[in-house]
């Protein structure tokens, strides 16, 4: 087996919370991220999901290096790159871009479209020599989609869905193998996810890249992810490959997201079991002892508020070989089966 | 029929020209049903809600045709006045992002109080009790303690409920959700629908669901509307638009999603953009993206064609859309 | 499948999944006036920046150049006010005090006597240079404390907003009978420095208001993902978009640093006679208004004139400097 191109290791990210406005005392700390571990191989695409708050946003700006990790390690190609600086994590930086959520917000309105994408071989000179820049931020355009005519237009001259083509070109200029996208198409009407979608498929076999895609949307992650981890107040919770995790799931909280997900199919409504989970999220500022699920937990007994679950293959599959033996920090994990295969019509290509 | 629009035309003054917003919407909903109006950013779906609340903002917007028929009486025709005791007592809405829809520095009581010291004209100390009251029924634990809390000390879900709670306040025969689930995350979107969908079974409301999510509405919905450019496209019980839809653009969205219990292959896209309201393309608005156009398309609207009994599409070929 | 279809024509911005409506309209009609169409090629060719765009505007903006004409004027009599006024503005004849409009003299004389037309043009340049240089001086200050404060943060950031509520806190004329009553040069520099001095709070906050909300964007945090360092952060992507409020506030100030010139000059810790300001003309004639309106009106009029025209400038600028504009 290859070693994984990317891979991290007890990452944590705790913010302080301070009181005081010139000597600042430490009251407590977020713990948005709390002990990730996952490997991403060359290629493949790993998708987190999770509901808002779960710290998935937070491990995404740790792996482009937008937030300096509090813990734990992030290696590229071995190489520890949560310790380097200057020109050594610069030259990192090169190959792991990131792809934002809002198009409107992610592109400056001040800055025309060549300048937006060229901007990465100002920062990087040695990427692409002075004179054929413009050159590249042309073609870049025509590889997501744009007319290259477009080079010199303002970001407001563009649909949602055309600013985010914009955003991915920025992402593809210095020929990353990595690309860490959060949440690229929730900003965008349904017709137009799917473009973005299909472009960044497409994409990936063109330039062959790795992905790691974050999104809440269950679906959407399926439908690109080879594998899974599923995030719940900073940990990761249940990860295995696409069908291990959707249709063979044994945590309780990723049967619970799976179960809640309304399916677009009527007929399904009568005979689906929801699991209906119970409150909230509890604040990252306190989190559950034990496992950090039990609270919402439906199963719920009292090992689970004093042992911490490990996230492995569980006791009760680890001699199986089937799709439930994959990793799952649950105590009393089982293997329960919550999306039902869709009936109605079938899954066509489109009309026409 | 409880509450009927009929043939509503909105538009807006913009600095580019006459936005048609609305271009001749018709829908219908009855007393303890769900109507789910379905269409992307721009569809005129929130639209054609504002003014059957009566809160569309004119200027810029101004109405230009139609009637809404509220238990047969024509809303458009009555004054301000009238219209102010229609809403809240009569018809009620629940918006999508409940933090900016609360005041922030008004206890959550205080808030729900107030729909019954102003509609009702009960004393404070009665309207108190009412708002506890309704935060028990919309299952928001420890009402008692909590009605003295403001809106930020509530999750988005609680909030939510709050919204529809003071919905339901002066227990109203119609409610309006403009995506009342789409800020929430997945687990806490299924408990606010939940809520929504027996409150309305319990009081017999009709509801229009207003949203782009074709998940929640195979959830929840009766009936569908599907908004495009100002338009509606076609008109279905809920059950056979999935099964076969009857217009291009309803089967395009339907195919264009990614499922949960597959990996899908390559996604269908429609392709283009939705149209600039202000520039809507002559005869079918669907026209330029649509894998089915012919010449008649460019030039001649199609009207809701009648498709067997109980649908509607407004597509020149709805036959060989319904049976490809 | 379909093909990743080129998408120029329409556009409806897809605001969000839907709830709020997002009519578009501008987008699209943005779209089809910009030079140079999908086939054109030439101007499409060039690499074009904000501020080569926003000259390309401003060119073509009449209220830019007509009040770039009136602002070249005043510079111009500033500099050679014998130009178009041969007279000296301090010889008066105290005979002719109050003395309407008459030939020779089209804005009359003041009340001492001296010749208002003489007077108004001279003193174009102690004005033009207070207003001009104050506010160059607050803004450049200002936005370079304010603007480090808000981009760094932290300590110096507190520090900072302690030091602006304290200037904030002292009484101009106050702090100018104070301040000013010790300095006895009677040139303009001392009341430059001193409006400075309490002038660049104003500024600083707005700068670093601006700084920080600019900050808080994406778009800078997908610019340090690629790498840039804070130099690049702030002159690419926050300053630009930081830079519109500072430029409204600046040029209306300027017309309050002029009338502060004359606020101080009235009080005698400003500029003194002999030398020659609007300000001092202007509280010099406030007494006579019922008998010599003319000599009120003229200096309060070039003023006005100033002021306006700088205003002008600045929001033909700040419009110019906003893509969605054009």
């Amino acid at each position: 087996m290859t070693e994984p191109i990317l891979e991290v290791s007890g990452l944590v990210k705790h913010y302080p919370l301070t009181r005081g406005v010139l000597f600042k005392k430490q009251v407590g700390a977020v713990k948005a991220v709390d002990g990730v571990d996952f490997h991403l191989d060359a290629g493949e695409t790993l998708g987190i999901v999770g509901e808002s708050g779960c710290g998935k946003s937070t491990v995404a700006k740790m792996l482009v290096g937008l937030e300096q990790p509090t813990a734990g390690r992030i290696r590229y190609r071995g190489e520890d790159i949560t310790r380097l600086s200057g020109k050594a994590l610069k030259a990192v930086r090169r190959n792991i871009q990131m792809v934002f959520q809002d198009p409107y917000t992610s592109l400056n309105p001040r800055m025309t479209v060549g300048d937006i994408i060229g901007e990465a071989y100002e920062i990087h000179p040695e990427a692409a020599p002075k004179g054929d820049r413009r050159r590249r931020v042309r073609d870049l355009l025509d590889v997501v989609g744009l007319n290259p005519e477009y080079i010199n237009r303002y970001p407001h001259q563009f649909s949602g869905g055309q600013r985010q083509r914009i955003g991915i070109a920025r992402g593809l200029a210095l020929r990353p193998e990595i690309i860490v996208a959060d949440e690229p198409v929730s900003a965008l009407d349904v017709s137009v996810q799917a473009q973005v979608i299909n472009l960044m498929g497409r994409l990936q076999e063109e330039f062959h890249l790795s992905y790691v895609f974050i999104a809440h949307d269950l679906s959407i992650v399926r439908h690109i992810s080879d594998r899974v981890g599923v995030m719940y107040l900073g940990r990761i919770v249940e990860t295995g490959r696409d069908a291990e995790i959707y249709d063979h799931p044994t945590h309780p909280y990723t049967q619970a997201l799976l179960s809640a997900v309304p399916v677009p199919d009527p007929e399904a409504r009568e005979h689906r079991e929801r699991i209906i989970l119970a409150g909230d999220v509890p604040s990252p500022t306190n989190i559950p002892s034990g496992c950090r699920f039990r609270t919402r937990c439906f199963k719920a007994r009292e090992r689970c508020a004093l042992e911490v679950p490990l996230l492995a293959v569980p006791a009760e599959f680890r001699g199986t070989r089937g799709p439930a033996a994959h990793d799952s920090a649950c105590h009393f994990a089982e293997e329960i089966r919550v999306v039902p295969p869709e009936t109605g019509r079938e899954h066509g290509n489109g009309p026409g | 029929m409880l509450l009927e629009v009929r043939d509503l035309h909105v538009e807006f003054r913009t600095r580019d020209g006459i936005a048609k917003a609305v271009n001749g919407v018709s829908y219908g909903v009855d007393a303890g049903r769900t109507l789910a109006v379905l269409g992307e950013s721009g569809s005129g779906k929130s639209v054609t809600a504002q003014t059957v609340m009566g809160i569309l903002d004119v200027p810029p917007g101004r109405i230009t045709g139609g009637e809404v028929l509220f238990e047969g009486r024509d809303l458009l025709k009555l004054k301000e006045e009238e219209r102010r005791t229609v809403r809240g007592a009569e018809m009620a809405m629940i918006f999508q992002d409940a933090l900016s829809s609360l005041n922030p520095v008004l206890t959550v009581g205080d808030q729900l109080a107030e729909m019954f010291t102003v509609h009702r004209g009960m004393s404070r100390r009665d309207a108190r009790a009412r708002a506890v009251e309704l935060m028990d029924r919309v299952r928001i634990p420890g009402a008692r303690e909590r009605v003295k809390q403001y809106p930020h000390q509530f999750s988005g879900g609680m909030r939510q409920r709050i919204m529809i709670a003071m919905a339901m306040a002066l227990e109203p025969k119609l409610i309006i959700a403009d995506e009342p689930t789409t800020a929430l995350d997945v687990t806490v979107q299924a408990q606010v629908m939940d809520l929504l969908a027996d409150l309305q079974r319990e009081y017999d409301m009709g509801l229009i669901l207003i949203t782009h999510d074709l998940g929640v509405v195979a959830d929840v919905a009766d009936e569908i509307a599907v908004m495009y450019a100002g338009r509606i496209v076609e008109t279905a019980p809920v059950h056979e638009i999935y099964k076969a839809p009857a217009h291009p653009y309803t089967r395009g969205l339907l195919d264009s999603i990614p499922r949960l219990d597959q990996k899908g292959r390559e996604l269908y896209a429609i392709k283009g953009l939705p149209p600039s309201l202000t520039a809507i393309p002559p005869g079918c608005a669907f026209h330029p993206r649509c894998p089915l156009a012919r010449d008649v398309c460019r030039t001649d609207e199609p009207p809701l064609y009648q498709v067997g009994d109980t649908r509607g599409s407004a597509c020149h070929f709805w036959r060989e859309c319904l049976h490809d | 499948m379909p093909e990743e279809p080129y998408e120029p024509e329409r556009a409806i911005a897809g605001t969000g999944m839907g709830g709020t409506m997002d009519l578009g309209a501008s987008e699209a009609a943005t779209l089809e006036k910009t030079p140079g169409g999908p086939d054109g090629t030439g101007p499409q060719d060039k690499p074009r920046s904000l501020w080569s765009d926003a000259w390309h505007d401003l060119r073509r903006n009449p209220v830019f150049l007509v009040s770039g004409l009136v602002i070249l004027f005043l510079v111009v009599i500033s500099v050679r006010p014998s130009l178009i006024a041969s007279g000296n503005p301090l010889h008066c004849d105290l005979a002719k005090a109050q003395e309407g409009s008459q030939a020779g003299h089209p804005f009359g004389f003041n009340g001492q006597g001296c010749d208002v037309y003489t007077r108004t043009v001279h003193g174009a340049r102690t004005s033009v240079l207070v207003g001009v240089l104050s506010t160059l001086g607050v803004a450049v200050l200002g936005s370079v404390l304010g603007g480090l404060a808000g981009f760094f943060g932290g300590v110096w950031d507190a520090i900072l907003s302690r030091l602006t509520d304290i200037f904030f806190a002292i009484p101009v004329v106050l702090g100018g009978l104070v301040l000013l009553s010790v300095i006895t040069s009677n040139t303009v520099w001392p009341v430059i420095g001193f409006i400075v001095l309490l002038g660049w709070p104003q500024i600083s906050r707005i700068a670093r208001g601006s700084v920080i909300t600019a900050k808080q964007n994406d778009y800078v945090q997908a610019a340090r993902a690629l790498g840039a360092n804070s130099s690049r952060l702030l002159l690419r992507h926050i300053t630009p978009n930081a830079v519109a409020p500072v430029i409204v506030v600046a040029t209306i100030a300027l017309g309050t640093y002029i009338s502060l010139e004359a606020t101080l000059s009235f009080l005698g810790v400003g500029l003194r006679p002999p030398s020659v300001s609007w300000g001092i003309d202007i509280s010099a004639a406030a007494p006579y208004v019922r008998n010599a309106p003319h000599a009120l009106l003229w200096p309060s009029g070039a003023l006005a004139i100033t002021v306006l025209a700088f205003i002008m400038l600045g929001d033909a600028v700040r419009d110019a400097l906003d893509p969605k504009l054009r």
